[in-house]
């Protein structure tokens, strides 16, 4: 079982971002994915910035590094820099849009499908596998029977070693995408006026009911968890029905405390009780998404 | 530019062509397509039934397949593709791949068309399609403004549908959690979105209260008009500012976009609303096929009629449009 570090799903300014990597060169991650996913306009870090980032930690660490791409595209501009970044020469490339699976068959170099990537079936995986996808995560509103699912189907057909299988198991859930900037929207601001103001809320904006539960986090033009998921319970699960990889989302840096927590449930496996104000597994279990199973 | 009704049972599909629909959309009564609603769609015999009606007027059927197949159950999406080839569909609407992969090696001659639950929203995204389905068209997500579909209109492949009128999903579809966050179940994975079964309608001091799965999406005073709760239209409470934090209750209106979206080459302008009734049917279908018709004949001086705006805002979520996405401002 391995260990990844998801993108970070926010907008931090540069020198936070350079930071927050240079703690992730120590961390116990096995793999690091990072690079922009959430809105084209943040532009702190350019691509050259995001590949030179990349290409530092790959040097001086054993890690594998992933170049994460946008899930929303919407304009040319948009595809031009999702090139650039699909043939960037030597890191691995994580799709999260059929554009870049695209882009990454016509350059005939394996890719990681990201969990915007709509692969709810085994029938669909082995489409992404003619592709040229080498690792796949799921949707995140799908459950751990759902997953068992397919994987088992995956070892019947005798696919099941043309795939690693990593699973978003900590970190605010990315839900949604839209055209639309509800930061801006927040601020009274047009989207095409947002200022960046989404740089202001480096944990995104909360959205709470009027009665004060918190519903929703606002992340740009993304909608997010308000509570944490967390499979940290379900480590050993995990690795039963060969998952390879666990996520924890780049949230903060208690995503690095995290990777430390999950990775000791592997030889001293403890129960943790989660705390509903902050935190939710239902997706896991086949609930909604926001309770603890 | 076809228009394309929705019809969710056969009264519906019925008026929809006897009012001016060159195609009708329609989904099967299951979980296969996304308004899997207690009371609507078509059963094999009301969908043969449909199917004659349609084609004897010399129009077409369209059946939506458009939710992800169930990895315990993938036959029966493929299921869903061969009984609507058996009854003579012009086309299958369809978003997940492994179904899609179904459909063009089973039956290649059946046009399939990308719903709008693919999210599809940029030439190389398309070209995916084309290049591994062979699709007949792409329908496009109500998430681009103007410009970015007449980008695409003029580089696509694929010729291109939009919609045109109707309930506003203000995510990009086929990518939207929010429901199954709430409520467990999502228009992905069951079909519906904020499904009826999780709803809740309380009267209390404060006002009448709407509730997802017991989240509370709204309250309403006494003068004001109290909608469904889809969660992503209620009032929310951000940083002690209550507003409408995503979408305020609203619906897409496009009629003062035909001429353009007319010389950009779309074929076909969509309908949203297979869950409406045959009377909301008769009258979107009716206006916008005066609209279209009076546009064709004479599109340069083509101007929106106030009556058609009032008819439409009329059959709208909250009495109110909008041009969504496709107007800059908006986003």
């Amino acid at each position: 079982m391995k260990f990844s570090l998801g993108p970070n799903l926010f907008f931090w300014p540069k020198k936070d971002v350079e930071q927050f990597y240079q703690q992730a060169k120590n961390s116990s991650a096995d793999i690091i994915y990072l690079g922009e996913t959430v809105c084209s306009k943040r532009r702190e870090l350019r691509v050259k910035d995001w590949l030179g980032v990349g290409r530092e930690l790959a040097q001086v660490t054993n890690k594998q590094i992933v170049i994460s791409t946008m899930t929303l595209l919407e304009s040319p501009a948009e595809i031009v820099t999702l090139k650039k970044l699909c043939d960037n020469g030597d890191l691995l490339v994580e799709a999260n849009d059929l554009s870049a699976v695209q882009i990454m068959h016509d350059l005939k170099m394996p890719f990681v499908a990201g969990p915007a990537i709509n692969c709810y079936n085994l029938s669909t995986l082995k489409v992404l596998l003619k592709q040229g996808m080498m690792r796949w995560l799921m949707p995140v509103e799908l459950s751990g029977d759902w997953l068992t699912t397919m994987l088992t189907q995956a070892v019947d057909e005798n696919i099941r070693d043309k795939f690693e299988c990593e699973v978003f198991s900590w970190g605010y859930l990315p839900l949604a995408y839209s055209a639309r900037c509800f930061t801006a929207r927040s601020e009274n601001r047009p989207k095409d006026d947002c200022q960046y103001c989404c740089i202001n809320y480096p944990q995104g904006r909360k959205m709470n009911s009027r009665e004060g539960e918190q519903v929703f986090l606002l992340n740009g033009i993304q909608t997010m968890s308000a509570y944490q998921y967390n499979l940290i319970n379900e480590v050993a699960q995990l690795n039963n029905i060969g998952v390879d990889i666990i996520r924890i989302s780049a949230d903060s840096e208690e995503a690095f405390t995290q990777l430390d927590k999950f990775k000791a449930q592997l030889d001293t496996p403890k129960t943790f009780s989660l705390d509903k104000e902050k935190e939710c597994n239902g997706f896991w279990h086949q609930i909604a998404g926001m309770s603890v199973a | 530019m076809e228009l394309l009704c929705p019809a969710g049972n056969l009264p519906a599909l019925k008026t929809a062509i006897n009012n001016g629909a060159d195609a009708v959309y329609i989904g099967l009564k299951d979980d296969t397509n996304a308004r899997h609603f207690a009371g609507l769609n078509f059963n094999d015999g009301k969908l043969a039934k449909g199917a004659d009606y349609v084609h004897q007027r010399g129009k077409k059927l369209h059946v939506a397949i458009n939710t992800f197949a169930h990895a315990d159950g993938e036959y029966r999406w493929e299921k869903a593709v061969d009984n609507a080839v058996a009854i003579g569909t012009d086309a299958l609407i369809i978003a997940d791949l492994g179904v899609l992969d179904y459909a063009a090696n089973k039956y290649p001659d059946v046009e399939r068309h990308v719903s709008v639950q693919a999210s599809t929203t940029n030439l190389e995204a398309i070209k995916f399609f084309k290049n591994n389905f062979d699709v007949d068209r792409v329908v496009l997500p109500r998430v681009l403004s103007i410009q970015q579909v007449r980008q695409l209109a003029k580089t696509s492949p694929v010729p291109l549908e939009v919609f045109a009128f109707g309930s506003l999903c203000i995510m990009a579809e086929g990518r939207c959690y929010l429901s199954s966050y709430m409520t467990g179940e999502s228009p992905n994975t069951v079909g519906a979105c904020s499904p009826a079964k999780y709803v809740r309608w309380q009267e209390t001091e404060q006002g009448l209260e709407s509730r997802l799965n017991n989240v509370l999406i709204d309250r309403y005073q006494e003068n004001e008009n109290a909608g469904y709760p889809t969660l992503c239209k209620g009032r929310f409470d951000v940083d002690g500012d209550v507003y409408h934090a995503l979408e305020e209750p609203t619906s897409l209106n496009t009629l003062e976009l035909i001429p353009e979206l007319m010389a950009m080459g779309i074929v076909s302008v969509k309908i949203e609303g297979r869950q409406r009734s045959p009377a909301y049917v008769e009258q979107v279908a009716k206006t916008w096929r005066m609209a279209l018709d009076r546009c064709k004949n004479n599109p340069d001086n083509f101007q929106v009629d106030g009556a058609w705006m009032q008819t439409l805002a009329n059959l709208s979520e909250g009495s109110q449009t909008t041009l969504g996405a496709y107007h800059r401002k908006w986003q």
